[in-house]
């Protein structure tokens, strides 16, 4: 087990930067998961913790060693890749055991650790196959076996559920964590999806365009977002915004309708702000026990329902903006009915029109 | 309903019309070289009949006999072509293949200055007919002086396969996806392992397919072969078929003979080998 540290590191391609040089402390047996849409740097940031990738500038530490120029084999890692990549011409027990058989182990430790491995991932009845003659989520848990029977010091995950359907995917986020929680060992997991963000990780680390966003816990970065991009990436539905100006402790929108501003920031008049609230603080009256002490009441027409059994999503209009509300014990809605909404204002955010950046001191 | 008997008509007809294709391909495909095998063991007489007489009534292995026997008319060195054709044959496909799998790999896998250009460039080597190529190689053979001898026929034979086995490589490696060696790389393995324990055993069948392709074309190459040797010492088996034809006769029979001799190495290492050209052995590694 180990720490790994990243410091101002850089990644660049000829004269183009992708990795704006990024720090990033993860604990010993931490859960960290790298998030952000494609061609954000993430698992370009995982290939070079890795050694698969070359560091342009700057250090990446495993535990106490700097490796930025050890080959992959010395840093004593593992890794799930995306499409598994398991060695087609091996047996699934000869592909669990490859690595302790390249480090020239003895033949019954082998046999142990990759029965012991097969054992954990329920496995055992499939050794004798090749990876072609598996079903994806199969698949998945022999590349998973592969990376444990090691016993690495740090586990890689790149994208490792996005191959699989959205059921298997569930199940298999459930028996990542499991595992992390058997096996206590730092994990760095790379996702574009801010449901398995969220799920799996102690901390998320938010990146876009080669900058690390925003580092927190899932409850940290949900409730207290840096900036709009965070705001509207994690959570679903999105995080509605509606730009306006600030006139008299209120938010006026760009159609002239005001809402009450949340309490909690310092704000001047005629200050550009955007407004963000998630569907969760938007709900039809009586639908839900409102939270927080600052409610607002707007009423809204409803375009368009979304029924999800537990809950319903209910796009409305609001300030000429497209906005999604949430009805908890739902009951019908047609489109084009006029319901009074409550705002839950103690729940909702100011950023800079400008920067997006948060207002919250 | 009539509809229905109708498209099942039509089915049995289709299903007759390609059996009926099929065999006529297949004649085409397998008749000369029936042909050639029957008149081995046929005395000159049935052979030249007129018209042909397609039932042999007379079935034996004079041909065979007096081209071994070394004596009299149809001998001819046999073994000694045989031994030049492997020896040229072997080594060529070797060399080949390894220079095929350095060049593939590395167009398969690196990014470098004039890719596209030195690819394309390779390629257009093949479209050089090799018969053009014949005078200028024996001007600069005969310069040098490897005319006539192995290393001669190797070096253009290696010539002539490198392109080909380097561009069917590189196609296989491609297949191979890139992560196969990086798992490799963190499961332990140095470049080097990553290469020959992981992508290599993926990619065998497109080496074999290459290997095979290499093989046959120096193993049956006459062009060349028939201006770069002159003697026993480098003529390959194609050069030998000439030893049949003297002033006024032809023996088809001693000639057959020595074909038939060709194709079974041929036959013996498609089937050794025809196991690893079942491709897509890389299916099922990574997602399908």
């Amino acid at each position: 087990m180990a720490q790994v540290h990243l410091r101002d590191v850089v990644k660049k391609y000829g004269v183009l930067e992708v990795v704006h040089s990024i720090n990033l402390d993860i604990a010993d047996g931490e859960f960290v998961v790298l998030v952000g849409p494609s061609g954000c740097g993430k698992s370009t940031t995982l290939r070079m913790i890795a050694g698969l990738e070359a560091i342009s500038g700057g250090d990446v530490r495993i535990g106490d060693t700097v490796v930025n120029d050890l080959p992959p084999r010395e840093r004593n890692i593992s890794m799930v890749f995306q499409n598994y990549a398991l060695y087609p011409h091996m047996s699934v027990r000869e592909n669990l055991g490859f690595s302790l058989k390249i480090s020239k182990r003895p033949q019954e430790e082998i046999d142990k650790a990759v029965d012991e491995a097969a054992e954990i991932l329920s496995l055992t009845p499939l050794l004798d196959r090749k990876p072609g003659a598996l079903s994806g989520g199969q698949r998945q848990r022999v590349a998973m076996g592969r990376a444990i029977v090691r016993h690495p010091e740090v586990f890689l995950f790149d994208e490792p559920l996005s191959n699989l359907d959205a059921k298997l995917r569930t199940q298999m986020r459930v028996e990542i964590k499991k595992l992390h929680q058997k096996l206590k060992s730092t994990i760095v997991y790379v996702t574009h999806d801010q449901v398995e963000a969220m799920t799996l990780a102690d901390r998320i680390v938010i990146m876009r365009d080669g900058h690390i966003e925003q580092v927190g816990t899932p409850l940290d970065v949900f409730e207290n977002p840096v900036n709009t991009f965070v705001g509207t990436f994690i959570g679903s539905p999105p995080m509605n915004l509606l730009d306006g100006t600030v006139k008299n402790g209120n938010i006026q929108f760009a159609d002239g309708s005001t809402i009450t501003a949340p309490p909690g920031y310092d704000l001047s008049d005629g200050q550009a702000v955007t407004f963000g609230v998630r569907a969760d603080n938007i709900m039809p009256v009586g639908h839900a026990l409102p939270r927080g002490e600052h409610i607002a009441e707007v009423e809204l027409e409803v375009n368009l329902t979304e029924p999800l059994g537990t809950e319903t999503l209910l796009f409305a209009t609001l300030a000429g903006a497209e906005v999604q509300a949430k009805m908890l014990n739902p009951r019908p809605v047609q489109a084009g009915e006029r319901l009074t909404f409550q705002v839950m204002l103690d729940r909702c955010h100011l950023f800079d029109a400008e920067t997006g950046v948060a207002l919250k001191v | 309903m009539a509809n229905n008997t109708n498209h099942q008509a039509r089915r049995v007809a289709l299903k007759w019309m390609h059996s009926v294709g099929l065999f006529l391909a297949m004649m085409v495909l397998c008749v000369p070289g029936l042909w050639i095998v029957l008149n081995s063991f046929r005395p000159t007489v049935e052979i030249m009949a007129k018209p042909p007489v397609w039932i042999p009534n007379d079935l034996n292995l004079d041909h065979y006999r007096a081209m071994f026997g070394g004596i009299g008319e149809g001998s001819v060195p046999v073994l000694t072509y045989f031994t030049n054709s492997l020896i040229i044959s072997v080594t060529s496909t070797v060399i080949a293949i390894l220079i095929g799998m350095a060049g593939g790999y590395a167009f398969a896998r690196y990014k470098f200055k004039f890719k596209g250009g030195i690819f394309v460039g390779l390629m257009v080597t093949r479209a050089v007919p090799g018969v053009a190529l014949s005078l200028p190689l024996f001007i600069l053979f005969a310069r040098i002086g490897i005319i006539d001898t192995h290393i001669g026929m190797i070096l253009a034979y290696v010539a002539m396969n490198v392109p080909f086995t380097v561009w069917l490589i590189d196609g296989f490696f491609r297949q191979v996806p890139p992560e196969l060696a990086e798992a490799a790389e963190i499961d332990g393995c140095t470049r080097w392992q990553a290469f020959w324990r992981v992508e290599f055993p993926v990619a065998r069948s497109g080496v074999a397919s290459a290997g095979i392709f290499a093989f046959l074309t120096s193993w049956n190459e006459y062009a060349l072969a028939s201006q770069l040797t002159r003697s026993t010492t480098s003529k390959t088996m194609p050069v030998g078929l000439l030893d049949f034809t003297s002033e006024f006769t032809l023996n088809w029979g001693g000639m057959c003979a020595l074909a038939v001799l060709m194709i079974i190495p041929a036959l013996i290492l498609t089937f050794l080998v025809q196991k690893h050209l079942i491709a897509g052995l890389t299916f099922g590694g990574v997602k399908g």
